[in-house]
């Protein structure tokens, strides 16, 4: 078949480019599941104490919204999964989403694919191949994370289940993505449509599982995480849901393939929506453009922390009669502060917030350097804006902006946490706890900020800094990792609130540090030569 | 001084590579001068460095009386650039960049700005994302044409115009010049620079290697002659500045050196002229003869792709 000539070489070529994304990823879920299990046998190590947790979190709305229901209390397994499930199936699609728009859609925007097909690759060669990276990855996550858990102490066949629930649920999201990709012209909104669409599926699953007996509890049938879930490993591993998965990716792989041979190359079945003919009074200055383009995703990071807040506020009140083997106890002492396990539990969750609100961070200074590399800063910088106003811009965003976000998370947080127990002061206690975050967060920024202006290639390290800290605050004490490394990470010079006696001393030198950071940072970039 | 750009000595490294080796570049005021050189030549590092983008290793280089590094934001109120490879905001309109672009500058003559859009045919409402390379270009050339800005710094601003649009640049241009703007064009399309430049410069591998009105770039190198001639043509290929000659029967054809044009057509007067054609050298002919040595290095016709010192850096090449 002509159409598909040229396939075997794409797919080595797309492989070549991922060589370090892929394994890194692919790595992450399997060691994430992994140590999952094994902090979860010895959180829950026997049967009345996985049953309670079962019992408390099916009975817990929030938390069943935000992971579903356990389907088998009794089983080491079907609990572990309890968080896994979710987590694995979202990593597991958003990974599909960003390979199938990388090597599709992406790559005939930027003129690539043009290149390339002007040479003896037939029109369906570039999706084959797309696909194929796809469905190679998911097949790897599968195996992969089969052999983890099952290596974990879990049975094969339950961990085969799960393996391939997290397969299946890539799967379907890559192909449904496949067909986006082929809508929009652009790889921005193919990607922005595809994650709106897994979003859409976490909620439909989110009132499907939380609704009552005689309520549409069908809707978790409607989305691929449902799907997962269903598969129910460890709990009785419905090998049929496989089924469903592989038809439903099937029949999008055939809807996708039939709009690529129905459109021109670079064009996309949606029109091109116009912009205005002159700009608006309001768009005048570097910080008006930098806000123009940051925006949108500030809204939607904006959406993501309103509803951690609402499920932070809503998991609250129940967690403690979550946690209530003696172990799960200490562990949350020993994580926390040591009052109330509610406070210590909502001071470990707040500092998750503290890490999203630094990854917004560290996305916002990041596109300083996509600009750049974009030879969009160069014209501005030809005109009268200095660097440090053009610098400015993105980094006064992710300041204020995590700022804005734990505020939000907290003030969610505090009124559902203060309407559910009747005690208002829990409120003010709760943004409290949110706000003593900053600094921390700040810190993160002023090292993303550094990088960029000492060596800009670098600028992505800022993620892997990101990430390390995540790591060395989860899983320091539980390697019992020794005290200077665990101090390297801001995070763990943050206040333990609610709930703890604290000073303001920390704050202030963290505080002090991200400003020294910014400070050098942007110093670094108003001397150093503008890439292009 | 009142030299609008004057660079002298400037020197530019990359890690190893040097893009600029000592390059000299004099602009006055009110004139529209071409900046020539293959890919690669250091023709876009030098505006970068102008541009207050790149710091020079060494050298001099003023613009506008200021120093282009300490006063960029100063010295960038006064002048308006146009890159080579426009890349627009996805999505932001194309109208909205070319105002944004203007105001970021200090302001733009909206009734210039609306007119140049009507010329150069540009339909400002589509988002960066939908224009072709062409309509990037023109976005660019608007926002600069439509500002006040004294000096215009146009890196090869026609790549990717059509022909119909590229004499709608040049026009614009000649009226730039006639309200007394100072133009520096950097270009590799030669008919533009003829049709547009008082003054030429000519670089290679980061040095300047010819600078000069074209009349006097002209003056240095050679005439071509074609000549019908009454008797056999004996005796002209020996003249001294003849080079190339071509002889078929009675029909003489060569390159002769500008200096020695006299001696040349007493020669052919002597045997009896027919016909006689003679071309004033092209500005392609003075260009080539700059890279003749890279084209022959090269073994072929397309010499000045890889002989350059490399651009600023290789990301050009297409990473978006």
């Amino acid at each position: 078949m002509t159409a598909l000539a040229g396939t075997g070489p794409l797919t080595r070529l797309a492989l070549r480019r991922d060589r370090i994304m892929l394994p890194v990823w692919v790595y992450l879920i399997v060691i994430m599941a992994a140590s999952t299990v094994s902090s979860t046998k010895g959180l829950y190590p026997d049967t009345a104490s996985r049953m309670r947790l079962a019992s408390s979190t099916n009975g817990t709305p929030a938390l069943v919204a935000l992971y579903g229901r356990v389907y088998d209390p009794t089983s080491l397994g079907a609990v572990s999964m309890l968080k896994l499930n979710v987590f694995g199936a979202v990593a597991a699609a958003a990974l599909s989403i960003v390979l199938v728009v990388r090597h599709t859609r992406a790559d005939e925007e930027s003129g690539r694919l043009e290149l390339v097909g002007a040479t003896a690759v037939g029109r369906r060669a570039p999706l084959t191949s797309a696909l194929s990276v796809m469905l190679t990855t998911n097949v790897l996550i599968a195996v992969l994370c089969a052999l983890a858990l099952t290596t974990a102490g879990l049975p094969a066949a339950g961990s085969a289940a799960a393996g391939l629930a997290w397969g299946g649920v890539g799967l379907a999201c890559g192909a449904i993505t496949a067909v986006v990709a082929q809508l929009t012209s652009h790889a921005r909104t193919a990607t922005g449509y595809s994650f709106a669409v897994l979003g859409a599926f976490f909620l439909v699953r989110a009132f499907g599982d939380t609704s009552g007996e005689d309520g549409p509890r069908w809707l978790s049938w409607l989305s691929p995480i449902g799907w997962g879930q269903q598969f129910r490993p460890y709990a009785g591993n419905r090998w049929w849901v496989l089924l469903v998965m592989v038809v439903f990716a099937a029949v999008m792989t055939v809807v996708a393939y039939a709009l690529v041979s129905r459109r021109d190359l670079g064009a996309g079945i949606l029109p091109d929506r116009e912009g205005p003919a002159t700009a608006s009074a309001r768009l005048t200055g570097a910080i008006a453009l930098w806000w123009r383009l940051q925006r949108g995703s500030l809204l939607g990071w904006a959406v993501a922390f309103a509803i951690l807040g609402a499920a932070l506020g809503g998991i609250a009140s129940n967690v403690g009669s979550m946690a209530d083997s003696k172990q799960a106890h200490d562990l949350i002492i020993k994580l926390g502060g040591e009052k109330g396990i509610t406070d210590a539990f909502l001071a470990t969750e707040m500092v998750f917030a503290s890490i999203f609100a630094a990854a917004f961070g560290v996305q916002a200074v990041g596109l300083l350097r996509a600009e750049e590399t974009g030879q969009r800063t160069e014209p501005v910088l030809a005109t009268a804006v200095s660097r440090w106003r053009w610098a400015a811009g993105p980094v006064l965003i992710a300041l204020l902006g995590s700022v804005g976000l734990l505020l939000l998370a907290g003030m969610v947080a505090g009124a559902v946490y203060a309407g559910q127990s009747g005690d208002s002061a829990q409120f003010g206690r709760l943004v409290g706890a949110s706000l003593v975050q900053i600094p921390a967060a700040w810190v993160v920024i002023g090292i993303m900020v550094l990088g960029y202006g000492l060596v800009p290639r670098f600028t992505a390290a800022g993620w892997a800094v990101l990430v390390a800290f995540l790591l060395i605050g989860e899983m320091g004490p539980l390697l019992k990792l020794p005290h200077w490394v665990m101090d390297v990470s801001p995070f763990a010079h943050t206040p333990k609130l609610p709930g703890t006696a604290w000073s303001a001393t920390p704050l202030v030198w963290t505080t002090a540090l991200a400003a020294v950071l910014i400070g050098a940072g942007l110093w670094a970039f108003r001397r150093r030569d503008i890439t292009s | 001084m009142n030299e609008v750009i004057s660079v002298s000595g400037l020197v530019k490294t990359f890690g190893r590579t040097r893009a600029l080796d000592g390059l000299d570049l004099t602009v006055r005021p009110g004139e529209v001068h071409g900046f020539l050189g293959p890919n690669g030549a250091g023709k876009s590092t030098t505006i970068r460095v102008l541009l207050g983008l790149l710091r020079a290793d060494s050298g001099e280089a003023r613009l506008l009386g200021g120093d282009p590094w300490h006063d960029a934001t100063a010295l960038h109120r006064r002048l308006a650039y146009v890159p080579g490879d426009v890349t627009l905001w996805p999505n932001l309109s194309g109208g909205e960049v070319i105002d944004l672009l203007g105001r970021l500058r200090g302001g733009l003559d909206t009734a210039r700005r609306d007119e140049l859009v009507k010329r150069f045919e540009l339909d400002p409402k589509k988002k960066g994302r939908a224009y072709s390379k062409g309509n990037r270009q023109k976005v660019a050339l608007v926002a600069a044409l439509a500002s006040d800005a004294e000096l215009l710094i146009l890196d090869e601003p026609t790549s990717g115009l059509d022909p119909l649009m590229e004499e709608v640049f040049q026009e614009c241009v000649r009226e730039e010049r006639g309200s007394g703007r100072t133009v520096l064009l950097s270009s590799h399309i030669l008919s533009e620079v003829e049709a547009l430049c008082d003054r030429v410069t000519i670089i290679r591998k980061g040095r300047t290697v010819e600078t000069g009105t074209l009349a006097e770039l002209r003056h240095l190198t050679r005439t071509s002659i074609r000549a019908e001639l009454a008797g056999p043509p004996d005796g002209l290929a020996d003249l001294p500045g003849v080079h190339d000659p071509e002889v078929q029967d009675h029909t003489f054809k060569c390159e002769v050196e500008t200096a020695q044009l006299d001696g040349v057509l007493r020669r052919l007067t002597e045997i009896g002229v027919r016909g006689l054609t003679s071309q004033p050298p092209t500005l392609e002919e003075l260009f080539l003869r700059h890279y003749q040595d890279d084209l022959r290095a090269n073994g072929s016709g397309s010499g000045s792709g890889g002989a350059g010192a490399g651009k600023a850096s290789d990301a050009k090449a297409g990473s978006r």
